[in-house]
């Protein structure tokens, strides 16, 4: 019985890092880039509904949508400010602004949150689940985030597979040049990924929240890296790889908890990434890369 | 086109090397000046009237990075003691205390640098730094310059190793044995679980202590399991695991950051043990937004508590202040900032005397003081830097501490 | 003509190096220098030789790697436990911390090689992403590792002090998360600097070495330097594992110029890996030179920064993000190399004159 508990929070908690590797897989998917400000982006979603909810009293859902928005709008001036005038720079160069950003987000909320602990209200209010007579509770936030990873994952399959920006996107993951020849405005497709990755952070946020609720200027940096991890785990670039790495992620991390050492979970997690990459150099689903002379 | 690369490199370097060499001495010393005359600014009344002199003490600790909230509690309480000692006409016969605060990011090494900073800026002693590693290589740095030394909560034995080193906070071994005491004396329960944070001193030396005594009391403990920093979002397993052996109560040696996870996911579990924690515990109450109905019945020994009739005056001016309710961190400095006074008016420091003269006479005085501070009434300390004062153990009712 | 053109180049890298030296201990002679960049001299000389041995994976051999403190954190740990552990055996200081260098980076170089044996055939993203997680997990492992020594011998736990069971007289030398303490603060600013030096010939002698030019031909095409018959792996080693001892070197020095050495994300996490990388990108890809500049002014202008008080980390990260679009925006390089070529036209004609 106690198996199962640790199972279904791992799940829980792979689902969050899924959401998370979400954003980062279809940045670099899409934008060959590693947006280490992803985690960051959580954090000020988090903030957002914090603010709404908390502070401002409106109703969790209103609060959601205003976080979403806030991350949105964000997400698609950093891409406008610091990722796009470093269009055609290598790679990491792109990464250090990305860098840069991260440091500026938290440095920012310091300024204006405190440094302050903030315990974060559920935006989840319903009850507890009770199974096996009692015996077993699984709480409410869990279930609501592992149902909400399902449905982000099928909408957003959907949307790529049969929306006219969602195949803009994946041709431009194909071949960037070849996309912009057949017309497809590159640079907008980049921002709608980014608007994307980024409103998928706010919901992270939200839910990560209040899952573990507390909040500080620091709450995005250590999940936004389990996530990348994570991404990778899957195969970076492949969607349905996110949702594998993350719940992966999750589930080996809580079980290594319970049963091996809940000290070096985190050095067994990596182990096993190391592994994996070892025996599937792109990640499980990564695709093959072709080299070229 | 590489040539030009080359020259741009070239200016670059004696850039570099005016920026690292020469130039820079003068550009930092306009930096601790403008520092210090920001500092002269908010005190301009304090300078006006000083007619004993300034003492200049330096205050390091983290006031940005994941550490910061602590680091911040000591940097406003230190600035609201000095204010309030100043506007009483300062230590003694009126020497007014001008403070300079420096960021450490709870790194070792910038730590370091800030107190170089703080040297060069003509400190005369250290309030500092606020976490333990950092502030066992700044009492090296303060050693060889034989500066004198307190920190408000660097709590790691090592700390307060070097004889010019004094501390206002329990090391860390006493939390762990009295808490364990405590625990078998009041018979609170049979079972005992332990979390802890396996990736800091603080929670790794309490727990030890408290794993040795437990040894010589009469409860057993049934389970222990660990986080680190990376991996303290989330405690469904440790306590799932809590709850697995039967622990009646659990043991929480680490700061209410995670501990306010741990409350909260305990209830979403409804699983009620006793919860028990130490001085890092306390703040817990005074987290933005907490739902105070968790913590009811979490018993800690703390030696402050801010609710409390004796520190109600400083919590009243630090709320009004700095918008916030202080933490441990905070009193621990206050107490420092009284300390120094009391020690430096018992020595007859005045602030003409070398660094060196300072803390000869303070480390003597030091150990002849009594004071009734936040944190403990009538406390004193010995020549080795601790501090002797006896932790309460208090219990969380109807969101307030009842001292028992 | 191209040989002696890089004979002078890397004459002009040592003479900076030994300029500053010079210039710096004029300076300290003389008592012209604050505290704080006295104090600052050899984070300078240890940040500079993370920099330039990052420089030789990532700009040389062209493979990102996020866990280059892990390697500094071995070198740290291995240097500062054999100082400790031989305190009664070796009594002079300096030929410990001698010994403490060497073995750090020999395990350092060693670790370098162990890992990079499975792990360069990974490549890009994916190496950068094994390279952080081993980093962590060095981290993770010594975070809760104890080891004492006694009259018996060495006690290794994973648990706590208490369970080394050491006999009287023992002494704890790793302890879990608060790491070691104590050690001699061996590293001084010429030892630094001489460190630096020999940093830079083995780099720089590899850089224009035939196995600089493969391991560039490797970054460059790797199919076609397979092709013509260079050992893709045993290059790729070279470079990984000299750059990992190197990493180790700056670590040992590290750990000798504090009091105190623990694992944190700070000081040996990936945060450090990524500020060591920015060192890197910013001094510019393969340019040793710019490593070294990069890594002093970034090591100084925080400190600089302190008299914006609150703000100061804020605009630290401005100017990253700024420095970073000015270097390498395709926008900004083309304008300033508009700017330099009107200089330069400018200035022709001037010369002319004279």
């Amino acid at each position: 019985m106690s198996f199962l508990t640790y199972l279904i929070n791992g799940i829980s908690l792979g689902s969050i890092y899924a959401i998370i590797a979400l954003g980062y897989t279809m940045v670099y998917g899409i934008a060959r880039m590693l947006n280490f400000a992803h985690g960051d982006i959580i954090m000020v979603g988090a903030f957002a509904v914090f603010t709404a909810v908390s502070t401002l009293g409106m109703p969790p859902f209103i609060g959601l949508i205003a976080a979403i928005a806030i991350c949105t709008a964000l997400g698609l001036t950093i891409e406008f400010v610091a990722y796009r005038p470093l269009r055609g720079a290598t790679s990491l160069a792109v990464l250090i602004t990305a860098i840069g950003v991260s440091y500026l987000l938290q440095n920012l909320a310091l300024l204006i949150f405190g440094s302050n602990t903030r315990q974060f209200t559920s935006i989840v209010t319903l009850p507890n689940l009770k199974l096996a007579g009692g015996k077993m509770t699984v709480s409410s936030v869990t279930i609501v985030t592992i149902v909400c990873c399902i449905v982000i994952m099928i909408a957003l399959t959907s949307f790529i597979n049969h929306t006219k920006t969602g195949q803009a996107m994946l041709a431009v993951s194909e071949d960037r040049g070849a996309a912009t020849l057949m017309g497809i405005n590159v640079n907008r497709t980049i921002a709608v990924t980014f608007a994307i990755g980024s409103a998928l952070a706010a919901v992270a946020g939200a839910l990560l929240c209040s899952m573990y609720p507390s909040l500080t200027p620091y709450t995005g940096s250590m999940p936004g890296i389990k996530a990348f991890t994570a991404a990778v785990f899957g195969g970076i670039g492949s969607i349905p790889g996110a949702l594998i790495g993350g719940l992966i992620l999750g589930v080996v991390e809580n079980l290594s908890k319970a049963y091996i050492s809940s000290q070096l979970s985190d050095a067994i997690v990596f182990s096993l990434l190391i592994i994996i990459l070892l025996v599937r150099p792109t990640g499980i689903l990564g695709k093959k890369i072709q080299e070229k002379v | 086109m590489k040539k030009l690369i080359s020259v741009g490199l070239a200016a670059a370097m004696a850039f570099s090397l005016t920026a690292c060499g020469g130039g820079s001495t003068s550009e930092t010393t306009a930096a601790a000046t403008t520092a210090a005359a920001a500092e002269a600014a908010k005190d301009d009344a304090a300078e006006a009237t000083a007619e004993g002199g300034v003492l200049k003490i330096g205050v390091i600790g983290p006031y940005t990075g994941a550490a910061a909230e602590y680091g911040l509690g000591v940097r406003n309480a230190a600035e609201l003691a000095a204010n309030e000692i100043n506007a009483a006409g300062g230590i003694g016969d009126g020497i007014m205390i001008e403070l300079n605060a420096q960021d450490d990011e709870h790194d070792p090494q910038k730590s370091v640098n800030a107190y170089n900073t703080l040297k060069d800026w003509g400190a005369q002693m250290i309030i500092g730094s606020v976490t333990s590693a950092p502030c066992i290589a700044v009492a090296a740095e303060t050693k060889a310059d034989n500066m004198f030394q307190i920190t408000p909560s660097g709590s790691a034995v090592e700390c307060v190793a070097n004889d010019n080193a004094f501390r206002v906070c329990f090391a860390d071994p006493d939390q762990g044995r009295v808490a364990a005491e405590y625990i078998g004396s009041h018979e609170l329960a049979q079972k005992v679980g332990i979390i802890y944070d396996s990736s800091t001193d603080y929670s790794t030396g309490i727990r030890e202590a408290f794993v040795n005594e437990a040894a010589n009391q009469n409860f057993e403990i049934v389970a222990e399991e660990a986080f680190t920093a990376d991996t303290a979002t989330d405690f469904s397993v440790q306590i799932d695991k809590m709850r697995e052996a039967g622990a009646e109560l659990v043991f929480l040696p680490f700061y209410y950051t995670e501990a306010s996870i741990v409350l909260k996911q305990a209830a979403d579990r409804e699983y009620a043990p006793i919860f028990f924690g130490v001085d890092g515990m306390d703040g817990i109450l005074g987290v933005e937004n907490f739902d105070t109905s968790l913590a009811e019945g979490v018993m800690l020994l703390t030696p402050f508590s801010a609710t409390d009739e004796n520190s109600k005056d400083f919590t009243d001016a630090y709320v009004a202040a700095y918008g916030s309710t202080p933490n441990q961190f905070a009193a621990d400095a206050y107490d420092a900032v009284y300390a120094i006074k009391a020690a430096v008016e018992k020595a007859g420091v005045t602030p003409d005397m070398s660094v060196s003269d300072i803390c000869e006479a303070m480390k003597t005085a030091m150990t002849e003081i009594t004071i009734d501070g936040l944190t403990g009434s009538g406390m004193t300390w010995n020549a080795a830097g601790e501090p002797n004062k006896e932790p309460k153990a208090a219990m969380i009712v109807d969101g307030a501490y009842v001292m028992q | 003509m191209e040989k002696k053109k890089e004979r002078m180049r890397c004459a002009v890298t040592y003479a900076m190096v030994i300029l500053f030296y010079i210039i710096a201990e004029g300076l300290i002679m003389t008592g012209h220098i604050s505290s704080l960049m006295k104090g600052l001299l050899v984070p300078v000389c240890y940040y500079a030789i993370l920099a330039v041995s990052l420089n030789l994976t990532v700009g040389i051999l062209g493979e990102l790697s996020l866990g280059h403190a892990g390697f500094m954190c071995i070198g740290a740990f291995s240097g500062a436990f054999f100082t400790q552990c031989t305190e009664n055996a070796i009594p002079s200081v300096g030929l410990r911390f001698f010994l403490a260098l060497v073995i750090g980076s020999a395990l350092a170089g060693l670790f370098g090689l162990l890992i990079g044996i499975p792990v360069l055939r990974l490549k890009g993203d994916y190496l950068a992403i094994v390279t952080l997680a081993f980093g962590e997990i060095i981290k993770n492992l010594i975070n809760v590792l104890y080891v004492g020594m006694d009259s018996a011998g060495f006690h290794f736990s994973t648990k706590d002090t208490t369970s080394l069971k050491l006999a009287e007289g023992g002494k704890v030398i790793i302890k879990g998360a608060q790491g070691i303490t104590g050690t001699p603060r061996a590293a001084t600013f010429t030892v630094g600097i001489i460190l630096l030096l020999i940093t830079l010939v083995i780099v720089l002698n590899l850089i224009y070495s035939r196995a600089g030019r493969a391991i560039m031909a490797i970054r460059d095409n790797r199919i076609a330097a397979e092709s013509i018959g260079i050992d893709v792996t045993k290059f790729k080693l070279l470079a990984f594992s000299i750059s990992a001892a190197l990493a180790g070197t700056a670590g040992v020095l590290y750990g000798h110029s504090l009091s105190t050495l623990a694992a944190t994300s700070k000081t040996f996490g990936y945060n450090m890996s990524i500020m060591i990388l920015v060192y890197v990108v910013l001094g510019g890809l393969g340019n040793i030179r710019g490593s070294l500049i990069s890594a002093a002014i970034l090591t100084v202008l925080p400190e600089l920064l302190r008299g914006f008080e609150d703000y100061r980390m804020l605009i630290y990260s401005l100017v990253l993000i700024l420095l970073m679009l000015f270097n390498s925006s395709p926008k900004a390089v083309e304008f300033r190399g508009m700017l330099i070529e009107r200089i330069r036209r400018a200035k022709k004609p001037a010369k002319e004159e004279t």
